[in-house]
């Protein structure tokens, strides 16, 4: 974890009861947003451990909704989130769920496009409202969101982080930490590419047409 | 600009001639590129939520998610039925009413700042704002000292935990406390060992709580015990201005409360398998509450 700001320790700014099962949920949900860009027609949350024993009562429900709606922790329309879903012809169920060996506030989100495919994120509330992203569409890899953090599907291949490294220099994004995660040999694999400032949408589009890469995601989390 | 505790703090203060929240923005424009003004800007929205929180809380029918809670700081506040209004006298009664108050918007899900946590939210602005209203302090006298509170919490956070999850209640409230009272002498005119020496009574005031929530949830006894934090800030700053010191030093003070933390028992660190959620009353609540 990098050095506390004064508003890590007075703050997070948040629509309560609870950092690790509301903001935290939130902030969990917002990933989603942003790995489906905003294109949700069903959502399925599967709530693990203390998620499912007490999500009712923390409103992890509705700080889940307001995160798949892109809402921040500190968004008041949290309180309204089902009702704003359901009139965008959301739909959403919670399940509960054992996900394994995880963390006790862990969530399983499985999100249905437009198209009918499906993204699915795993995260996991780790405490002050603090996230750790542990899944995306079958793939273990591990991310906070606590830097501007951009994902890249890719194709397994010699010489594309390169290329996606030199994208960035380019735009003088400076890189934090990067990972890079894959299924098999050759096949498709995730970059995780934390930086110091965001990633503009040219950035983006340049990365995205590169030959090898998949798509770009860049998630931003308050 | 660094440190990593009480004394560190207090030896910078004295070196530099130095304010503890002059020090904490040096090191937040050291951290992050910021500005003064920026760091100001975003400190007072906080203030603006505090203030919300309690303006709502005395005047609208709050009741939390479970149902549990709610309505109670508005009783404290508008009571009248105490001879004189008041048995803890006036500006006691607000910072009881308001730290409780601002735990009703957090548990019916109103925004609140985290101070240090969600379900210990109700003591700084309940201490600061009953303060402001006393005295008729401007609003940046209240933002420095919440910059101040924020330096103590920082110590806590690097050296113990501020998580009742870790540490129980008293990690939670008992680090609320510490910051408000620190802070309140600061903002009252003492010196920066007063603050500590106020900090150090406030969390030794509460060692060995344990965090036993109802159901799981930041209701009860979260709320109460807030207003005793609220309390507990007060007197701790009360003494420490008259000169009355802690014998044990804070960062020492800090060091026993991580390793009470560790010692609890799982139970009773916010898991709501013991203490007062494994009452009879406790266990009956949290099945009604599951089953609705």
């Amino acid at each position: 974890m990098s050095e506390l700001s004064m508003f890590d320790v007075l703050g997070p700014n948040m629509i309560g009861p609870s950092s690790s099962h509301t903001a935290g949920a939130c902030r969990i949900g917002k990933v989603g947003n942003k790995m489906c860009k905003g294109d949700i027609s069903h959502v399925r949350f599967l709530l693990h451990g203390s998620f499912s024993q007490t999500y009712k009562g923390h409103g992890t429900d509705r700080a889940l909704v307001g995160g798949i709606l892109g809402f921040d922790p500190d968004d008041e329309r949290i309180v309204e989130s089902f009702a704003i879903a359901k009139a965008l012809g959301i739909k959403f169920e919670f399940l509960k769920a054992d996900l394994g060996d995880v963390h006790s506030n862990t969530v399983k989100i499985e999100i249905q496009k437009s198209s009918g495919e499906i993204v699915e994120v795993m995260g996991s509330s780790i405490g002050g409202g603090n996230i750790v992203i542990t899944r995306i569409n079958g793939l273990d890899l591990e991310f906070t969101g606590e830097y501007f953090t951009l994902v890249v599907p890719h194709m397994d291949r010699p010489g594309i982080v390169t290329k996606v490294t030199a994208a960035l220099a380019k735009h003088e994004i400076n890189i934090a930490f990067m990972k890079v995660y894959r299924h098999n040999r050759g096949k498709e694999a995730f970059m995780i590419i934390e930086s110091d400032n965001v990633v503009d949408q040219l950035t983006m589009d340049e990365i995205r047409s590169l030959d090898g890469v998949v798509n770009t995601y860049s998630i931003n989390l308050k | 600009m660094s440190f990593n505790s009480g004394k560190e703090i207090i030896e910078l203060c004295h070196n530099e001639n130095k304010k503890i929240y002059e020090l904490m923005i040096e090191r937040e424009i050291a951290l992050l590129d910021t500005t003064e003004e920026e760091i100001r800007a975003h400190m007072a929205i906080s203030l603006e939520i505090m203030k919300k929180a309690i303006a709502d809380s005395i005047t609208e029918d709050i009741t939390s998610i479970s149902g549990l809670i709610g309505g109670d700081a508005k009783k404290v506040y508008q009571n009248e039925s105490i001879k004189g209004g008041s048995i803890c006298g006036p500006m006691m009664k607000k910072a009881i009413a308001y730290s409780m108050g601002v735990l009703e918007v957090n548990a019916s899900m109103g925004k609140i700042v985290a101070a240090p946590t969600a379900g210990s939210s109700g003591i700084i602005p309940g201490t600061l704002i009953a303060l402001q209203e006393e005295y008729d302090l401007p609003d940046t006298a209240i933002i420095n000292a919440m910059i101040s509170a924020s330096a103590i919490g920082l110590v806590v956070s690097k050296n113990a935990t501020v998580a009742g999850a870790e540490g129980g209640c008293q990690a939670e409230t008992g680090t609320a406390a510490a910051m408000a009272a620190g802070a309140i002498v600061e903002m009252m005119g003492g010196t920066v060992e007063q603050s500590f020496h106020a900090a150090s009574t406030s969390l030794k005031n509460i060692l060995g709580l344990v965090c036993d929530p109802i159901a799981g949830l930041v209701e009860a006894p979260c709320e109460k015990r807030n207003a005793i934090g609220a309390s507990n800030a007060l007197i701790s700053s009360e003494m420490a201005l008259c000169g009355v010191e802690s014998i044990i030093p804070f960062d020492e003070v800090v060091g026993a409360m991580y390793k009470i933390g560790r010692a609890l028992p799982f139970e009773l660190k916010e898991t709501a398998l013991g203490g007062l959620a494994d009452t009879e009353t406790g266990r009956r609540i949290k099945k009604e509450i599951q089953s609705k």
